[in-house]
């Protein structure tokens, strides 16, 4: 078992599954994020405080436990939904857990992006007759997006990472992978999990960098 | 006729009254110029006449057309509001252009937004737009801007983004053109290129109502000049009469506060 080539080949199928439950929670929780942030903007008090106080709990606990609890909770609390069994139950529910947390983070930058974005703005397009969709869409949304690309990007890089926590459910992902050698003694195969979250988020650096020039051609 | 009647307008924040009993009225082609001191009222009275605040009382016609009646919630629609809206164009004072747009797309876009709702906006698509571009290029030149057209608000100065949203405001051709301290938020240096251009369009008998902090100007360019403190007007007549000969008390000290200064 020794076999370097095999070993990374090893490594890399499972860094695959880090890279799948990374590319999945992106996907759902950038939208979904902007529907929370809708809510807790929302002027029907009850609405904003109920996704307020969902927002502050996702937020207020550790992302292990959220996995822990998603995927065992239905079961311990005899509920009819269970997850499918094996791989692909563990999987999704690591999804909908990664999903769920990253999608309240992003609903806040969201909200501190909208929020950042001066009134004038709005009357503007009110005084020239635009509808509110259409403030929002032609006037408002580019420039919350040039303001959010930074910490959008700070939270990015953070999931590259934090897609490892699904092992604690179960699912094979490179850090797992990597732990079964050093538990039989051999170390470097763990030290070189680091060199593939480096090379990911180096690629993701230089992306988001290439965002940010793309939308420097104005200031807000 | 006139074109603009406002009657006993009045607006409280809370229990703060900032405006009280406001009536005035503007003829077609008159240029009106609203004066007095920081928390008079003068900027609020700007944003009820543009929908940017709703009066607690009072009505607004234009026209001949009750636009708001404060007593009837059936003026008060929001889905007319912003066809009502455009009677009126608004000049920040913090000019508030779009920051992604080019200079021509500033101007053109309303423009381009309204042109979808025309019946016949998808078979003329193509002339409506070149149009619309046309009509743009001609008020920025107007303003003396021909050469900054694809420039974005940021790379030039404020007296020039200035210049640039009363094109904008001036392309959707209001009934009545607003200015909310066009000039404050300017370097001295920039006010004269500002003032010069609404000078301009006073000449060319645009109907406008300025408020203002330059009384100099004030008199030389307006028709009428209103004169407020403590969300009232405390008196309304002719540059000579208002700045040459005021009867109030109140008007007397604040112009002597202004030109002392």
């Amino acid at each position: 078992m020794n076999n370097i080539p095999v070993i990374i080949s090893r490594l890399s199928e499972s860094f695959l599954l880090n890279c799948k439950i990374f590319g999945i929670t992106l996907l759902f929780s950038l939208p979904l994020g902007l529907v929370i942030t809708f809510g807790s903007m929302s002027r029907f008090r009850p609405l904003r405080w109920l996704v307020r106080t969902f927002v502050w709990v996702i937020r207020g606990t550790p992302l292990m436990l959220q996995l822990i609890v998603i995927y065992f909770g239905p079961g311990l609390m005899n509920m009819a939904f269970s997850w499918p069994g094996g791989t692909a139950g563990r999987f999704v529910a690591a999804n909908v857990a990664f999903i769920i947390n990253y999608a309240c983070y992003f609903s806040e930058i969201f909200r501190g992006g909208i929020e950042s974005i001066p009134q004038g703005q709005y009357e503007a397009g009110q005084v020239l007759g635009m509808t509110k969709k259409q403030i929002f869409f032609k006037v408002i949304l580019l420039q919350v997006i040039k303001r959010i690309v930074p910490p959008v990007g700070n939270e990015v890089i953070t999931l590259v990472k934090d897609t490892s926590l699904a092992r604690i459910i179960a699912n094979k992902e490179i850090i797992m992978m990597a732990g079964e050698y050093s538990n039989n003694g051999l170390i470097w195969p763990l030290f070189a999990t680091g060199i593939y979250f480096l090379v990911f988020v180096g690629v993701l650096t230089i992306l988001l960098d290439w965002l940010e020039k793309k939308l420097g051609y104005f200031r807000v | 006729m006139p074109i603009l009647e406002v009657i006993e307008i009045g607006k409280s924040f809370g229990t703060l009254q900032v405006l009280q009993d406001i009536s005035f009225s503007l003829e077609k082609g008159e240029t009106l110029a609203i004066i007095g001191s920081s928390g008079s009222g003068k900027t609020t009275l700007l944003r009820c006449l543009n929908f940017l605040e709703r009066p607690d009382r009072g009505k607004i016609i234009v026209n001949n057309e009750v636009i708001f009646d404060a007593a009837n919630p059936d003026t008060q629609r929001e889905s007319e509001v912003r066809k009502k809206r455009l009677h009126f164009g608004l000049v920040f004072q913090n000019f508030n252009l779009f920051p992604q747009y080019t200079v021509l797309k500033n101007v053109t876009l309303a423009l381009e937004l309204l042109a979808r709702e025309r019946p016949n906006y998808k078979q003329e698509k193509k002339d409506i737009l070149n149009e619309i571009q046309e009509r743009a290029k001609t008020l920025l030149s107007q303003v003396g801007l021909s050469d900054k057209l694809e420039f974005y608000p940021h790379m030039i100065s404020g007296g020039q983004q200035q210049r640039v949203a009363i094109a904008r405001a001036l392309a959707l051709e209001p009934d009545i053109l607003c200015f909310d301290e066009p000039t404050s938020a300017l370097d001295p240096e920039l006010t004269g290129e500002v003032l010069k251009v609404i000078r301009n369009l006073a000449e060319r008998h645009t109907t406008m109502i300025i408020v203002t902090h330059e009384m100099d100007f004030a008199r030389e360019v307006a028709d009428r000049v209103i004169f407020m403190d403590d969300g009232v007007i405390v008196e309304q007549g002719s540059p000579e009469e208002v700045f040459g000969n005021p009867r109030e008390e109140r008007t007397k000290q604040f112009l002597t506060r202004y030109t002392k200064v």
